[in-house]
């Protein structure tokens, strides 16, 4: 996915279009996650002046959730589901595979700075474990061949 | 003449391949100069056939799947757009067992329509839910709901009724409704498929519930993780407040209601109705104490409605058909229809929804067909991350919420996860801590520190340091857990382990040492 380098004035403006919001906090950090593929650390006083609220709720905000990466990611992000359903259709031995083929451990970002692997609980393809999510593009009945195919489809 | 082919755009069918083989179906039949109409419906939920593709006939939609992107040439050679003879030519859908067996009451439309045309949706029925209730005062359509016994099947099982009752006799300037479509346990996906296949049901249902509680605003609060159904309800809410069923005169009822959807990030936790209204007012998710209770001071301070996604789904049908119709199904104080998901190692996967009663052997093996292993089941989690493991022996318990609870089990949000004899259940009782120690939120101290005592002392019963001595201390960790947690995350993570350890006592005897799961 391509993501544009930060900018303390395009994050200003992005924050302008959503301060009006019931509960603006999130819609922010997802616009701001969208637009640079992380939220930098100079957001942090720019949405908590935008909100009149302290830089330690919006700093706590960030950190409670999986979501906001604080530092830039791979080019792409692979999600891979650990959950039960997807547990009883072997995905440990699965992802352990597929963790030694790139040689890095969940949250890193390959060397080559290709992809980034978070671990995720439920992708809601239960019936057809295991699942992942390539970006955005769901991938059910997983196998290493399957992420290699999905990861080269999302690179086109 | 135009032939119309239907193609999911559900996640599954997606994940399957349903994208090239909508770009197939085009490709083949352009270069035959057959006129052909591709619609992306949502799925029926026969999600081991999926990419199901259908295609309309002057005798009804005939089906076909799992239909991969390399048989679209011979299905298209073999008449695919009259609906010819193929190995994969499955007939009607409505008649193929495991769907014709099912009580669609909620799900009836889900896989049929077009799920961002208000127009499809009209067309099969829709929105005769909430003419019904522009009919009636607001006490009217709260006795409907109450009538219907209708309860919260986010996991939880309150009474609708109640609740609304409760957020209507309240008094606001503001009032809210909000849908819980934080849908993360695993093994579910109800809510997904309904708000990628039928997503103005929801919309519906969340309109009915807004003019009863005279609520003028909605949220939809949804889990990041599924981002097919943030575009589709993003469109559909678009399309319905260009076709007035949303926005400031509804259905020209001069009754405003306006919904937008909302984003999570990746905490299970907000599922907890607290929670998540502490997320959508822009904070952590942090689990609030109760009282005030949401429905007298729910977001920001206002009197609010939270109900799950399958419960304000469930009443467009109770508002068309009458409390009783829905009433009519189900067994003892739990009524209506479970939308029921079967997964795991399963051959049959999918949405199976039924009236209440129905046991759990019957949905595994009659519908299931058993495991996709086809290795013996040996252990079944029902209701979530936080549900029990059955073993065989419970399996003719019936789906009831009183049923399931006297088994200290739970129905939860109607997820089962199918586990053959594979499985090692003292790993996936640690592995019930350590989800429990990752997603807690931290307010309370059973749940932040237990999970993580939890992953330790399970860790040395799986390493076989004194296991006797080191089960007697979880087990005293799952009561501290169970009558000091503050919400369902910490007090109901002992269900699992706990459950595994009774039924399953052999697994947790006699270990060596194991590799422990990165996180």
């Amino acid at each position: 996915m391509q993501r544009e380098p930060w900018s303390e004035a395009r994050a200003t403006a992005i924050i302008a279009e959503h301060v009006h919001l019931e509960g603006a906090t999130l819609p922010i950090l997802h616009a701001l996650r969208e637009n640079f593929g992380y939220v930098d650390e100079g957001a942090v006083p720019l949405i908590a002046d935008a909100l009149n609220v302290s830089r330690a709720e919006i700093h706590g905000c960030i950190t409670f959730y999986h979501d906001f990466r604080r530092a830039p990611g791979g080019r792409h992000h692979v999600k891979l589901c650990r959950a039960e359903a997807c547990q009883a259709m072997g995905s440990d031995a699965l992802h352990a595979e597929i963790l030694a083929g790139w040689g890095i451990d969940w949250h890193e970002t390959t060397a080559d700075g290709r992809v980034t692997v978070d671990p995720v609980y439920c992708l809601g393809l239960c019936a057809n474990g295991p699942g992942a999510l390539v970006d955005e593009m769901p991938v059910a009945r997983l196998t290493r061949d399957g992420l290699q195919a999905a990861l080269t489809e999302v690179s086109r | 003449m135009s032939v119309t082919i239907y193609v999911p755009r559900d996640a599954v069918a997606l994940g399957l391949g349903a994208n090239r083989v909508a770009r197939a179906i085009f490709a083949g039949a352009e270069r035959r100069g057959l006129d052909v109409e591709i619609i992306r419906t949502g799925s029926r939920g026969l999600l081991w056939l999926e990419p199901m593709v259908e295609v309309a006939t002057p005798e009804g939609r005939i089906a076909y799947g799992p239909v991969t992107p390399g048989d679209v040439e011979a299905l298209l050679n073999a008449g695919l757009a009259e609906g010819g003879a193929h190995a994969l030519r499955l007939g009607k859908p409505e008649d193929i067992p495991y769907l014709a067996r099912q009580h669609r009451l909620t799900f009836q439309r889900c896989g049929v329509v077009d799920p961002v045309s208000v127009v499809d949706y009209r067309e099969h029925g829709g929105y005769r839910g909430l003419e019904a209730a522009l009919k009636l005062d607001a006490e009217g359509i709260v006795a409907a709901v109450r009538e219907s016994g209708l309860r919260g099947r986010g996991g939880a099982g309150f009474p609708a009724g109640i609740k609304w009752n409760t957020v209507m006799l309240a008094k606001s300037e503001q009032k809210y409704v909000v849908c819980n479509a934080d849908e993360g346990d695993s093994g579910t996906f109800a809510d997904r498929m309904m708000m990628e296949g039928d997503p103005f049901n929801l919309i519906e249902g969340m309109t009915i519930a807004g003019i009863a509680t005279g609520a003028t605003r909605g949220y939809i609060y949804l889990r990041s993780e599924y981002p097919q159904a943030f575009e589709t309800l993003k469109e559909a809410i678009a399309n319905g407040v260009k076709a007035g069923v949303l926005g400031a005169n509804v259905l020209g009822s001069s009754k405003a209601f306006h919904l937008e959807v909302r984003l999570g990030a990746g905490a299970y936790i907000c599922g907890e109705e607290t929670s998540l209204l502490e997320s959508l007012e822009g904070k952590r998710g942090i689990v609030r104490a109760k009282p005030p209770i949401p429905a007298l001071k729910g977001f920001l301070g206002q009197p609010t409605l939270v109900n799950n996604v399958m419960t304000f789904t469930a009443v467009p049908y109770i508002l068309e058909h009458g409390a009783k119709a829905y009433a009519d199904y189900g067994m003892g104080r739990s009524l209506g229809t479970l939308a029921i998901q079967l997964a795991g190692n399963i051959k049959r996967g999918g949405l199976i929804e039924y009236a209440f009663g129905i046991t759990l052997r019957e949905i595994i093996e009659d519908f299931g067909g058993g495991t996709a292993s086809g290795r013996p089941v040996r252990a079944v989690q029902v209701g979530g991350p936080l549900g029990a493991y059955f073993p065989d022996h419970l399996l003719d318990t019936p789906l009831d919420y009183e049923a399931m609870a006297a088994k200290k089990g739970l129905v939860g949000h109607g997820g089962i996860v199918v586990f053959d004899d594979t499985v090692d259940m003292a790993k996936q009782a640690r592995f019930a801590f350590e989800f429990c120690a990752v997603e807690s939120c931290g307010k309370c101290t059973p749940c932040r520190i237990g999970a993580t005592r939890g992953v330790e002392t399970m860790d040395k019963v799986i390493a076989g340091i004194r296991p006797a001595e080191n089960l007697a201390v979880v087990a005293d960790l799952c009561e501290v857990m169970t009558d000091g947690s503050l919400c369902a995350m910490g007090g109901l993570t002992p269900m699992p382990v706990m459950s595994a350890i009774t039924h399953f006592p052999e697994d947790f005897q006699r270990r060596g040492p194991m590799s422990v799961a990165a996180e």
